[in-house]
């Protein structure tokens, strides 16, 4: 938007974060290459610039990051509570002390805006490890009978989407209940994790509680599929849960899975419209609308969709896209060319299938990964964009005429991972929200997160809760 | 005689039709304006945007006085003030205006004479507004005929809050005829709704649509003399209304937040609302005005700052 009050360029500094060339494997405590010497590159989203060079994990190094971790589960989870939740503690604050330098590094492997790592990556990742070192010592209470037992060595895969969220959510309640973990961040963005793992040296972490594996999914699924790990956590694409699901059918692993969402976001006419409109930006172009809980379908009341999208449109027109360091950066960049195309190509299937589109007006650097803020009105449920998740900033518009119908409509989907709901009445949000079929239900607010809070889906969106009490269930044995 | 837009006309044919069409307004839910206002206070604006910035406030700034201790001495210093805020640079804009009270008005004429700074009053027997109407018109009539250029007026919260919107609507109906000058034109009419008293955001945004259904050319946060005055997210209510009153009657209303802006970094953020929100158009003092006083010397210093490289500090602005 061109204006009269230009924002000069306002970055955050670079310097504050060192990244080294290379990077090994997290096993026991210690950096190590590959068994097989192999290694891949990590770039930035928003200039395609190679930013190091990480050890590519194969099988043979599960199985040693899988047998450190058993080794030190027997310690670890011998340590009384109060113990090992000082090592929370201890991490949490250190991940406060250095949340400038993770919040650029993040937004560097990324591509997401600054904005968003510094405001709202980093402080949920402290306050995951500050909420689950608080449960440790208190582990009688949480509803699960008196001391109750962690299952053992946990293996973790984590999307690229929120790098180092994703696994705050994975390791916090694993260690506050006395597990051990070996982790695989995704291959796109391995950074954050490899810098925790400096973390918990730093902490004093017992060698080989926390494992970190850089790789592919072949590493991944190996992890999933190693005999001696006795519990899945997964966080990804709905076809890579069903594959861990059919998987591990058949052994004692404990699973929890969470995948895709088509989330619907539903505005009733006596809604707040501005700050709708607001919740509506939120729910869909936060993190470039890579976030699994996107409120990617909005449904809003045919009585007031003109003036609703009208509103919309002038707000999208103000988003500032660009380079993700700059602080008054609100859309960053797509996380892969591959990423990319897939988002490319289902919103070419949504023109193809008579949806009508809107772009944002914004101009796309010439490096990178970009895809300017889009959305699609005209869309029915039989459109693929109403149905696939397309993990992008593409945000698909239907409408509605009774609150019967826009329920009926948000359950319609494959998925039920989250929904919200706009409207000044109390009353409506109440019996609305419990007919909907979602693990998360916002009301006149959306993609609000907070540790205390469970999180996880129905139906394709995956099984088992994360965050809150419900979330150390996940680590417990509990059967 | 200002009249009613017509496209209103329906709505303030009567107290209960008036009613309807204010709570027919779409709610505002505290949480997320804040949030919004909250967020866009995190713009970090830099070196030439930040010297815009400064230099758009400071020639956006009301100069107010209004103590009981004012005398024309102290108004006379600090109508000096507003034509040349900063002695040590040439360049610096002026104020906006000097706002004082009625009484103190024609000083403020004689004193701003052909400096192109506007000489506002406050009156309605300001901060209360507890008096009778006629008693108010008296005080609007005298400042329009000392010479002033615009009318800072306070709506009957009383009434507005007992939901006789009808006789707050018909009362700035009343000043503003007030206004006009012999000469046809009429002095610019701000209204006040002292938000800290309206209390609710719904409040707030009803008591923006009725002022300018009635004829505000600005609408006003505060008096200034209550607890809590313009905030981030008053404004915001405020711009959103202004920009969408725009859109359904083509008419562009200005805002003003007053009382508790101290910093540069407050009035920049607020620029940020009024950019990001109502837009470039009201970048301008005709549409948006600071009312503050302490604010100025704060913009003066980040302004040396700028120009300088170097931080002076209060005894190098001067104090009136």
């Amino acid at each position: 938007m061109a204006s009269a009050f230009e924002y000069a360029p306002a970055p955050e500094s670079r310097s504050v974060v060192d990244i080294a060339p290379s990077y090994g494997l997290f096993i026991d405590g210690e950096f190590s290459e590959a068994a097989d010497g192999k290694v891949f590159k990590t770039v930035s989203p928003s200039s395609e610039e190679v930013l190091s060079e990480v050890a590519q994990a194969g099988a043979a190094d599960v199985d040693r990051a899988v047998k450190a971790a058993r080794k030190a589960f027997e310690k670890w989870s011998a340590l009384p509570g109060s113990e090992r939740a000082k090592y929370l503690f201890r991490i949490a604050r250190i991940i406060q002390e250095r949340s400038r330098e993770l919040a650029v590094l993040e937004t560097l492997d990324n591509g997401k805006p600054i904005r968003e790592t510094r405001d709202a990556d980093l402080p949920l990742v402290a306050a995951h490890f500050f909420y689950y070192a608080g449960w440790a010592d208190k582990l009688d209470h949480a509803g699960f009978g008196a001391n109750p037992r962690p299952l053992g060595v946990a293996g973790q895969v984590i999307p690229w989407n929120f790098p180092l969220l994703m696994l705050a959510w994975k390791i916090a309640p694993a260690l506050a209940t006395g597990n051990t973990v070996v982790l695989k961040p995704a291959e796109t963005t391995p950074l954050s994790a490899l810098f925790f793992a400096d973390i918990c040296r730093q902490a004093g972490l017992p060698k080989g509680v926390v494992n970190i594996l850089t790789g592919y999914g072949d590493a991944g699924a190996a992890l999933v599929a190693h005999e001696d790990v006795n519990k899945v956590a997964f966080t990804g694409s709905t076809a890579v849960g069903k594959a861990i699901a059919r998987q591990v059918a058949g052994t004692d692993k404990k699973v929890t899975l969470e995948l895709g969402g088509k989330g619907a976001n539903i505005v009733f006419d006596d809604a707040p419209i501005d700050q709708a409109v607001e919740g509506i930006v939120t729910g869909i172009f936060f993190n470039q609308g890579q976030v699994c809980c996107a409120g990617s379908r909005l449904l809003v009341q045919e009585s007031v969709q003109d003036e609703l999208l009208d509103a919309l449109k002038r707000r999208l027109s103000t988003l500032r896209l660009g380079d993700p360091l700059d602080k008054n950066t609100d859309i960053g960049a797509i996380n892969s060319a591959e990423q990319l195309a897939r988002i490319t190509a289902l919103a070419e299937t949504g023109e193809a299938e008579g949806a009508e589109r809107w772009t944002a007006p914004c101009e796309l650097p010439s490096a990178g990964y970009w895809f300017a803020p889009t959305l699609f009105t005209g869309v029915t449920q039989a459109h693929t964009i109403a149905r696939d998740e397309i993990f992008g900033p593409v945000l698909s518009v239907l409408s509605f005429r009774t609150p019967d119908e826009a329920v009926a409509k948000a359950n319609n989907s494959q998925y039920g991972l989250s929904a919200g709901i706009w409207t000044e009445k109390g009353s409506r949000i109440l019996a609305v929200a419990n007919k909907l079929r979602a693990g998360v239900v916002w009301a006149n607010t959306f993609n609000k997160f907070d540790p205390t809070s469970p999180f996880g889906g129905y139906k394709e969106s995956g099984f088992g809760r994360e965050g809150g009490r419900h979330g150390l269930e996940a680590y417990l044995d509990v059967r | 005689m200002p009249t009613t837009a017509p496209a209103f006309s329906d709505a303030t044919a009567s107290d209960s039709a008036l009613r309807r069409f204010l709570h027919g307004l779409p709610g505002v839910d505290a949480v997320g304006l804040e949030a919004r206002a909250a967020s866009l206070g995190t713009r970090s604006i830099k070196t030439t945007a930040k010297a815009y910035a400064i230099d758009l406030a400071i020639s956006m700034i009301d100069l107010t006085t209004l103590e009981g201790a004012d005398t024309p001495g102290k108004v006379r210093a600090l109508a000096a003030k507003a034509v040349n805020p900063d002695p040590t640079d040439r360049t610096t804009p002026r104020t906006a205006a000097v706002c004082v009270y009625p009484d103190m008005a024609a000083t403020a004429v004689a004193a701003l004479a052909g400096s192109g700074v506007k000489v506002a009053s406050v009156a309605t027997a300001f901060p209360a507004g507890r008096a009778a109407l006629d008693v108010k018109l008296a005080d609007v009539r005298d400042a329009v005929a000392a010479g002033v250029d615009e009318i800072d007026m306070v709506i009957d919260r009383g009434a507005f809050l007992s939901g006789r919107y009808l006789k707050v609507y018909e009362e700035i109906l009343a000043v503003k005829a007030e206004c006009a000058r012999a000469d046809g034109t009429d002095a610019r009419l701000k209204v006040i709704f002292e938000t800290g008293e309206l209390s609710t955001y719904d409040n707030i945004r009803r008591a923006s649509w009725l002022g300018m259904m009635a004829g505000a050319d600005f609408i006003k946060t505060s008096t200034g003399k209550v607890g809590t005055n313009a905030t981030p997210a008053n404004t915001l209510l405020m711009l959103e209304a202004v920009r969408d009153f725009r859109a359904q009657t083509g008419v562009q209303i200005g805002v003003k937040p007053a009382g508790g802006i101290r910093t540069s970094k407050d009035a920049v953020k607020f620029l940020v609302l009024v950019n990001e929100t109502a837009g470039e158009d009201w970048l301008d003092n005709h549409w948006f005005r600071f009312g503050a006083s302490s604010l100025l010397n704060d913009l003066l210093m980040q302004r040396q700052k700028l120009s300088t490289g170097r931080y002076s500090g209060p005894d190098y602005v001067t104090v009136d």
